[in-house]
């Protein structure tokens, strides 16, 4: 076997983002030793395209806001499904996590009175999102970074982790590769935290990075962990539709939230019919269902979206909450939003499901393997609240980097070993793609996987496609075990590809397998055929996803039961 | 359709040249899009580095007919269509493949400037007209155009004399920050070099943030530092009364 080269941590955090990063800053205050894994460059991760705002019930704008309340509009927005326990901890714990961010420098937009300012967003009773414009995550990836270079975190950039290793059933190690030298890597770790965010390159419409592959999900899948909830994708209601170039990038939620108007072809402000009450603020999966529906029934803008407008909020106000966006529609859509409305179209956002962890420890069902963040599930329920991913990624990656830090100082120096066999087969299955000549193109497969996600498993569902969808699949998934590449192991994105279409393809087919297992509509799963709640077979369960045998064995769990305390808060109508 | 021919630079630090793809235009279609479009169907192994694809975590920088740029950002109907457009990787860095550059030199020095400290009894109010000065250069991506096109760091390579106007911007900020009571006026004059600057603002021209990067940030960091070490009064006081 060629030679690696080889790191020892307490602990290794995979992933970058916000949630790595405040997991790793936290597995260090606690006195372990800590290496950041990362695809990219530091501070290149997808929270820098958060933009809206991170949700905590502060109080500073209005001040009858606290947990409870956030703890309420969670589970409401989630459709019950959510995990209690992480939604009250969510709750709870994002005031001091969002302060704690000053203190390391963030520098918030502020109320006349001097504090965090907040503002409004979808499915929140009161304006909760701190912000910073709309450049949030941002603001909170460059705080979290400065934070972690100088609190004693190893980072290694440009390293893509392709499996992880096992010593029995704990985790005792990570194999990937430099993506500068193709060389490879060995970790020995006693716990390892996966943030590695979303799947969005699953789909073809998205407004996720390249890096969205899914790998932490498909990580864990493969060392035995359970996923849940994976039918739950996010479409969020609004991105760019025109030029074709830039379909699927976001438009923040916080031209709703600071008063845009949804409108369709014939002028008619459509939310009236969906959501009387809450309008454009309505939840995320409500807002993209009617923008969807209004295309569909032929009410759709030039481009086949809605008109979305803030002009009326005047040109030096659009320009000063919504940089980002003026600038964005300005350079690659030459429209002026000062001036005259976005066109926009529900975009794959977010995967509300993912690796089910302990709520107090985000430890998985895999000794020593824990998870925070967007590859964590549970938290958000059937639908995630805008603004509760920072805040998420903040209270649990906290958690996360406490709860692998403290399991990781009961396994003494040189307890666990790496098995041989397991690296070598590693090995073998990353250099495949060199010894196939007859393979096919990696980027063949991948955008064939897109089509079919965007076909098959979209904002609507049937049984019948989700069936195809879930039979095509199954073809690419014996297509990418021939994969051909060329070129060198140095910095070759083809080559890469191939490990990252493996994990998109686990991903894809939990998804199918949920939505097509779930016979009910809650959230963003939505089924054409089972248009309604089910609240006693399906309101009471998760789905669940794991290995059985090499196989990927579908099946439910019931939901943890809520003590009395919080259903009297979630039942309240809180406000 | 109507295409678009690009002369890609391929090569590593042995060397390598220019190679030349065809690629059919879309409307709106960006560099990157282009770039993307031959990884995928012609050669797979083409190095770029990019993320977000909106301009928002500075990492597709490259030099577009020669201009230092953002490839998703830089829209093929703003470039001449009758001849070749030329992408070829950052010239201030090292390239490690194709487009892809060594820029480990900018998060080493980043490591050397201290970070955000506050005093004991803040009671962090702070007015949004104080935070947003430090917001201004907060809004940074980290593309590092601005480090490719100083000529300090471009043409004489002084990357051990002076951190960049990258590194400038991040220095005034901490320094603006309303609570910050470090001091980085002796690291400014020293270490960072402030003093090799000679205003021509090429940074700034460049920066697709548009961030005032001389004006509001290299201008008075070196003021302060004059007034600190230059200005005769201030000099005596600061030795009367210690610093």
């Amino acid at each position: 076997m060629e030679k690696y080269e080889t790191h020892t941590h307490d602990v290794i955090v995979i992933g970058a983002g916000g949630a790595g990063l405040r997991a790793a800053i936290e597995a260090s205050a606690q006195g372990a030793s800590v290496g950041l894994v990362c695809k990219s460059l530091l501070g290149k991760a997808h929270t820098v395209m958060a933009e809206g705002g991170v949700a905590a019930a502060l109080g500073n704008v209005d001040s009858k806001d606290d947990w409870k309340t956030h703890f309420h509009d969670t589970m409401h927005g989630g459709k019950m499904l959510n995990n209690w326990r992480m939604a009250q901890l969510h709750a709870q714990e994002a005031p001091e996590r969002v302060k704690e961010l000053e203190h390391w420098g963030a520098l918030f937009d502020r109320t006349k009175d001097g504090n965090i300012n907040q503002r409004a967003f979808g499915g929140h009773t009161w304006k909760r999102l701190a912000h910073v414009g709309d450049r949030t995550g941002l603001e909170m990836i460059r705080t979290l970074q400065d934070r972690g270079i100088h609190t004693g975190v190893d980072v290694y950039m440009e390293c893509t982790i392709t499996h992880l290793l096992k010593d029995g059933d704990r985790i005792s190690g990570a194999f990937g590769y430099w993506r500068e030298s193709g060389r490879f890597v060995l970790f020995n770790a006693k716990s390892i935290i996966l943030a590695t965010g979303g799947i969005g390159k699953s789909f073809k419409v998205t407004s996720n990075s390249w890096e969205y592959t899914g790998d932490g999900h498909a990580l864990a899948y493969e060392a035995g962990a359970d996923l849940i909830d994976m039918e739950f994708i996010q479409f969020h209601p609004t991105g760019m539709v025109w030029p074709p170039s830039v379909k699927g990038i976001l438009v923040t939620e916080a031209v709703r939230g600071e008063g845009g108007i949804l409108t369709n072809k014939d002028g008619e402000r459509f939310m009236e019919k969906y959501d009387p009450e809450r309008m454009e603020l309505s939840t995320r999966d409500v807002v993209a269902r009617s923008i969807y529906t209004e295309v569909q029934e032929g009410r759709g803008s030039p481009h086949g979206g809605a008109f979305l407008d803030i002009s009326h909020r005047g040109a030096e106000y659009v320009k000063k909450k919504l940089p980002s966006m003026y600038h964005q529609f300005m350079e690659f859509a030459e429209i002026d939003i000062t001036k005259e409305p976005m066109e926009v179209y529900p975009t794959t956002h977010y995967v509300m499901g993912g690796v089910r962890v302990d709520p107090e420890t985000a430890q998985s069902t895999v000794k020593g393997l824990f998870a925070c963040g967007e590859v964590a599930g549970g938290m958000h329920g059937a639908n995630r609240l805008g603004g509760n991913s920072l805040s998420d990624l903040l209270v649990f990656g906290k958690r996360a980097g406490a709860g692998a830090a403290e399991y990781a100082s009961k396994i003494k120096d040189n307890e666990l070993k790496i098995d041989d066999r397991e690296l070598e087969g590693a090995v073998k299955e990353m250099l495949e793609p060199y010894e196939n000549p007859q393979g096919e193109n990696p980027y063949t497969i991948h955008q064939a996987l897109q089509e079919t996600m965007g076909d098959y498993i979209g904002v609507f569902r049937t049984k019948e496609k989700l069936h195809e969808g879930i039979e095509e699949i199954d073809v690419l998934k014996q297509r990418a075990s021939q994969l051909k590449i060329e070129g060198s192991r140095m910095f070759n994105p083809g080559w890469h590809l191939c490990k990252d279409l493996k994990s998109m393809l686990i991903v894809s087919e939990a998804i199918a397998r949920c939505a097509h297992q779930r016979e009910e509509s809650r959230g963003a799963h939505s089924r054409v055929d089972f248009p309604n709640y089910n609240d006693e077979k399906w309101g009471t369960v998760n789905s669940v996803i794991s290995k059985d045998n090499g196989d990927m064995k579908l099946s439910t769990s019931p939901l943890p039961q809520m003590p009395e305390e919080l259903k009297r808060i979630v039942e309240g109508g809180y406000k | 359709m109507s295409v678009a021919k690009l002369r890609i630079y391929r090569g590593d630090s042995n060397g390598g040249q220019e190679v030349e793809y065809e690629v059919p235009i879309e409307e709106g279609m960006v560099v990157l899009d282009a770039i993307l479009f031959i990884q995928a169907n012609y050669d797979g192994d083409l190095a770029v580095r990019w993320n977000c694809k909106a301009a928002k975590c500075g990492s597709c920088s490259a030099e577009i007919n020669g201009m230092p740029k953002l490839t998703c950002k830089t829209r093929l109907d703003t470039l001449p269509l009758d001849k070749p457009i030329t992408v070829h990787p950052v010239k201030t860095f090292p390239i490690m493949k194709d487009l892809v550059t060594d820029v480990s030199w900018n998060y080493e020095v980043r490591k050397k400037i201290p970070p955000f400290k506050y005093a004991e009894d803040t009671d962090w109010k702070m007015q949004q007209v104080d935070v947003e000065r430090s917001q201004e250069f907060r809004k940074c991506i980290e593309c590092f155009l601005c480090q490719d096109v100083c000529h300090i760091l471009r043409d004489h390579n002084e990357k051990n004399e002076f951190f960049g106007p990258r590194m400038m911007i991040k220095i005034a900020e901490l320094e603006m920050h309303p609570l910050d009571i470090e001091d980085r006026k002796p690291m400014l004059r020293e270490a960072a070099g402030i003093g090799y600057c000679n205003i021509t603002k090429c940074c700034t021209d460049i920066c697709p943030e548009g961030i005032h990067i001389t004006d509001n940030a290299i201008i008075p960091l070196k003021e302060r530092v004059a007034d600190t070490y230059f200005d005769p009064l201030q000099w005596i006081i600061t030795k009367i009364k210690g610093s």
